[in-house]
């Protein structure tokens, strides 16, 4: 089975429709105990860093989030469920997160004649890292999102805006977790998706 | 890098997509859905609906479109129309839509602005925007609202910069001298407004040719454009209109 983490931080729809036109049914949930017996879990999130751990706290679910994460089950994070796996956030005046990938969340800068927030399609390249991330490097997805996580050992894909290169997508072993939205991402959104499908559990 | 966005906008009367000229004279276009489809295969990088008649109704937006839509297409879209509170923004999000367009309803009401973007995150609110030449305000436009008829008093600019500062996260500025012209965008004021506000403008209105979305990304400093007659009638595709951007040095998505 494969869980949707539903923690009231965004819309979870598009998500659920993405994975059925692949022919994949999901439950979305904010059951601690679904989610600890998921085969596969998907952690979206759009909104704010703060009310999302906040959420996260009140539904009883840091836990098994950390742990579906962790314990080598497929695990794909989507946009501010990407940053929140990181240790920190600058967001609210500085929140901690989850602390699953060891690095940082900032805000874009001011005054680079870009628009906060980026808003489209933008192409990511491959680090050296980049396994299964290489049959996207070069290929454009939907970014929607004022902060961007640094770039740290695990990062796969990088793309840049407002001066800065920061993280699409990282990736550990079976844990992908990307700042685009590949269920809005078109074609290309639907083969990553295909991709994680693909990943097995270690 | 981000390329800048090419955005069908489809008018929904009564379940069906129609095009008109400054709100009159309507053809009969066909299905919202399998437009919607057609489009996000043919390379478009966002959708627009606005039902149109829904506000006049007094009906709340075809929510039954926005659930099918969302179910067909793998690209964002944003509805606008027949929004009268936050429940009816949620409404709409949670049948699968990534944006909400408010226009009027923010004139009369900006504070929709905040609550919505308090609710759902500023990405998900769009201010749309509806200003035509006039002398009587700084900046030389005027808000007009109900589809250009009514006269707000307000200034564009001044308005733009308010609703972004509210939490708008994307203005779209429909010019009313452009709208069904197909001369091309009205590109002053998409400037004036792409230069006065942090978040993503939209230009709208006039487009005719693939060479008026080049214009409007290099000379009026739009992060998208919307285009509806142009491809609604069959004149070009969207690979037409990219494949001109792209050559015309434009940051373009040219893979789909």
């Amino acid at each position: 089975m494969t869980a949707i983490v539903d923690y009231r931080a965004g819309n979870l729809t598009s998500v659920k429709n993405a994975f059925a036109a692949l022919g994949v049914e999901t439950v979305v949930t904010s059951d601690p105990a679904a989610i600890a017996s998921a085969d596969r879990v998907v952690f979206p999130g759009v909104g704010a860093a703060r009310s999302a751990m906040d959420n996260l706290r009140n539904l009883g679910l840091v836990e098994v989030v950390k742990a579906a994460a962790t314990d080598g089950r497929p695990f794909l994070g989507i946009c501010l469920g990407m940053q929140i796996l990181f240790d920190h956030s600058e967001e609210d005046g500085g929140v901690d997160c989850l602390g699953i990938v060891k690095g940082g969340v900032r805000r874009f800068p001011d005054g680079t004649g870009d628009k906060i927030p980026q808003i489209g399609w933008n192409d990511v390249s491959r680090t050296e890292r980049g396994e299964c991330a290489a049959d996207f490097s070069g290929r454009e997805f939907y970014f929607v999102h004022s902060y961007y996580a640094e770039v740290v050992p695990e990062t796969s894909l990088v793309t840049e805006y407002a001066g800065v290169k920061f993280t699409a997508m990282v990736e550990r072993g079976p844990l992908w977790a990307c700042q685009f939205h590949p269920e809005k991402s078109g074609r290309v959104g639907l083969d990553l998706l295909r991709a994680w499908l693909d990943v097995r559990r270690r | 890098m981000l390329t800048k966005r090419v955005i069908p906008c489809l008018d929904v009367r009564n379940g069906r997509v129609t095009k008109g000229v400054k709100f009159k004279n309507n053809v009969d276009l066909g299905d919202p859905v399998e437009m919607a489809v057609g489009y996000s295969d043919g390379g478009a990088d966002e959708l627009v609906f606005y039902d149109i008649t829904a506000s006049a109704e007094h009906r709340p937006i075809d929510i039954g479109m926005v659930e099918a839509v969302a179910k067909s297409v793998r690209i964002p879209f944003a509805v606008g129309g027949g929004i009268s509170c936050v429940a009816d923004m949620e409404r709409v999000i949670l049948a699968g839509a990534e944006k909400v367009s408010v226009n009027s309803l923010a004139v009369r009401n900006p504070g929709i602005i905040a609550e919505g973007a308090k609710a759902f995150g500023a990405q998900c609110i769009v201010l749309g925007m509806d200003p035509v030449r006039s002398g009587k305000t700084p900046s030389g436009y005027e808000i007009t609202t109900r589809g250009f008829r009514e006269f707000t008093g307000m200034d564009a600019v001044e308005w733009a910069k308010r609703a972004a500062d509210l939490g708008a996260g994307e203005i779209v500025v429909n010019s009313v001298d452009a709208d069904g012209t197909r001369e091309g965008f009205e590109l002053e004021i998409t400037r004036l407004i792409a230069e006065a506000v942090g978040v993503p403008v939209v230009a709208s209105g006039g487009a005719g040719r693939p060479e008026h979305l080049v214009t409007v990304f290099r000379e009026a400093k739009a992060d998208a454009a919307i285009v509806a007659g142009m491809i609604h009638f069959g004149d070009y595709t969207i690979a037409d209109i990219k494949k001109v951007m792209h050559e015309g040095g434009v940051p373009t998505r040219m893979s789909w």
